[in-house]
């Protein structure tokens, strides 16, 4: 009586397992699937002409843009990022103060919600800085956004790099920074690729952090002071226009071609990453 | 030599530099908040500002309890919602997945995780928003619509955390339940669950906070009005969405308490990451 009992329990709960696996990968499918049909018959030429009217809402200005923020940002961060990771991996000593207020500091800016970031953005860069609504202020504002994980992807693959190989390169009479340029980060690029995609992917994403930083504008801004939409922030736009629901679906697959894309490229490096496994 | 030693020397101080960048991003982002929040705060009087149950910027007056209520409302909805699915996931992935599924669905948890909100919030308004009215009658753009988004949203956050959780459990629990005559499905939930129990508590704080701080799906969704909802079905506002909404035209006081209606959040969110840094200590995942 008793093991028919728990027999069902068991059961139960295995049924219960298996079904919230299925419906977590049915809701991403749904959602993919529905995405695509509905948004690849709407794509056409005309989305990707250079200029933006009302008459043709092409999504071209915001792919560009959304490029340009990109790369703006990942220069910004990028380098500061390793550094600091460098710092807390090879310098830092154990127990020492500063090195504890950083990481507390980093996380904390990893929990930030992005509207945050965006207030934070228009009163520094915007009014402040008086940079106004422009493609350096979004981008300043995504970098301090994805600093943090640059920092602990890179802080994570620096670690993992075994202390022989450091011994070896200081034994052989190269200094310090040498050996960190020459020997630790090539041997970290992997792990710190995988972050900068990642961050990639946070940046293409990026909706609130940008509406009041970046601005609006549909057009691709002459120079970096020029305020410009990014494909996130062009649908947005789109919904509040409430008008174009055709380019919003094409819009969504575009942006969903994208992380789609970052997050296959990001699995294939980490691959690598476990092949040359040291 | 010495020109090496000099190079040594600048680069230390420039990697500490960097490492300081951080710190002082805290800094300003709190500088900057508290600088214009804290002012509105009082002119608009702490009480009133916070428990005030209108929001009438047309008039001054600024009552953000709606608000407040609004982020409460759908963060439990979206536990509700995601947190039941989101655990029993994760211990599929780490205690019944075939090896060769799991090769699949990882990837895919990842990329739920990396969907922009934006495209959740498109969804939910093409699809989940349609199929609340159509079921449940009101306009669609409601509380539940919201819960919902948010709820697929957290999935990744709790599944990512409360998995590594599982499998830090160390393997001999398993075994023992086993051998005492378990089944495999008891000893997973008897004994290996509760053993992670608090690294997945830590995920499903780490999912409140994705929840509380989420903007722009919950603006698509939710409707927006700023009240009380007066049901599941009513459109409901969060703190994020207001300020979203509203920060394109406001000025002067108005400005100042959507800055301070983001002094509030920030206040949550700080509240809710000291809360996941303390349990995950606990749990030392």
């Amino acid at each position: 009586m008793k093991n028919k009992k728990s027999k069902i329990q068991s059961l139960m709960l295995r049924v219960a397992v298996y079904l919230s696996a299925s419906l977590t990968v049915g809701i991403l499918l749904a959602l993919v699937i529905y995405i695509l049909i509905k948004g690849v018959p709407n794509i056409s030429w005309n989305l990707f002409s250079i200029e933006y009217s009302s008459e043709n809402v092409s999504l071209f200005p915001a792919l560009v843009n959304t490029i340009r923020m990109t790369m703006i940002s990942l220069l910004i961060a990028v380098p500061i990022g390793i550094f600091s990771a460098i710092y807390l991996v090879e310098y830092a000593k154990r127990g020492n103060k500063i090195v504890s207020v950083i990481r507390i500091t980093a996380e904390t800016l990893s929990g930030i919600p992005s509207i945050v970031y965006g207030l934070f953005g228009f009163l520094l860069f915007v009014i402040t800085l008086g940079l106004g609504y422009s493609l350096i202020a979004g981008a300043l504002t995504l970098a301090t956004m994805v600093l943090p994980v640059i920092m602990r992807t890179t802080e994570e693959a620096l670690l993992s790099v075994p202390d022989s190989y450091r011994e070896g390169s200081l034994g052989l009479g190269a200094g310090k920074l040498r050996t960190i340029f020459k020997v630790v980060l090539p041997s970290a690029i992997p792990g710190i690729l995988a972050g900068i995609i990642l961050s990639i992917g946070r940046i293409v994403g990026e909706t609130a952090a940008l509406i009041y930083t970046a601005g609006t504008v549909a057009q691709i801004p002459s120079s970096l002071l020029g305020s410009g939409r990014t494909l996130s922030v062009h649908l947005y736009a789109l919904w509040t226009e409430g008008l174009n629901t055709k380019q919003s679906y094409a819009t969504a697959v575009v942006l969903l071609m994208i992380v789609i894309g970052l997050n296959t490229l990001s699995a294939s490096v980490a691959k690598n990453l476990g092949k040359g496994k040291i | 030599m010495k020109l090496t030693k000099n190079k040594e020397t600048l680069m230390h101080f420039l990697f500490l530099l960097s490492a300081c960048v951080s710190i002082f991003a805290v800094a300003l982002i709190c500088v900057f908040l508290f600088a214009s929040g804290i002012p509105a705060i009082a002119k608009i009087g702490f009480l009133k500002f916070v428990s005030g149950l209108t929001w009438k910027p047309s008039n001054d007056i600024y009552g953000i309890f709606p608000m407040i209520l609004g982020s409460l409302y759908v963060t439990f909805g979206a536990i509700i919602i995601g947190v039941p699915v989101g655990i029993l996931t994760s211990i599929f992935m780490a205690r019944f997945c075939p090896e060769k599924l799991y090769k699949f669905l990882k990837p895919t948890i990842d990329l739920l995780a990396g969907i922009p909100s934006v495209v959740y919030g498109f969804f939910g308004l093409m699809v989940i928003v349609p199929f609340v009215r159509n079921t449940f009658g009101g306009s669609g753009t409601s509380l539940l619509s919201a819960s919902i988004v948010l709820g697929i949203m957290i999935l990744p956050t709790i599944i990512g955390v409360s998995e590594s959780a599982l499998r830090a459990v160390p393997e001999s629990y398993y075994e023992g339940s086993l051998a005492l005559g378990a089944t495999h499905e008891r000893s997973v939930f008897f004994s290996v669950v509760p053993a992670a129990k608090s690294g997945i508590i830590a995920g499903v704080i780490l999912g409140i906070g994705r929840a509380v701080g989420e903007t722009m799906a919950v603006i698509m969704v939710a409707g927006n009005q700023a009240i009380i909802p007066q049901g599941i079905l009513k459109g409901v506002r969060t703190l994020t969405a207001n300020i979203v909404l509203e920060m394109g035209y406001a000025a002067e006081l108005h400005r100042e308490a959507l800055i301070a209606t983001a002094v509030v959040l920030f206040v949550f969110i700080l509240i809710i990451n000291l809360t996941f840094s303390l349990v995950k200590r606990r749990s030392k995942i």
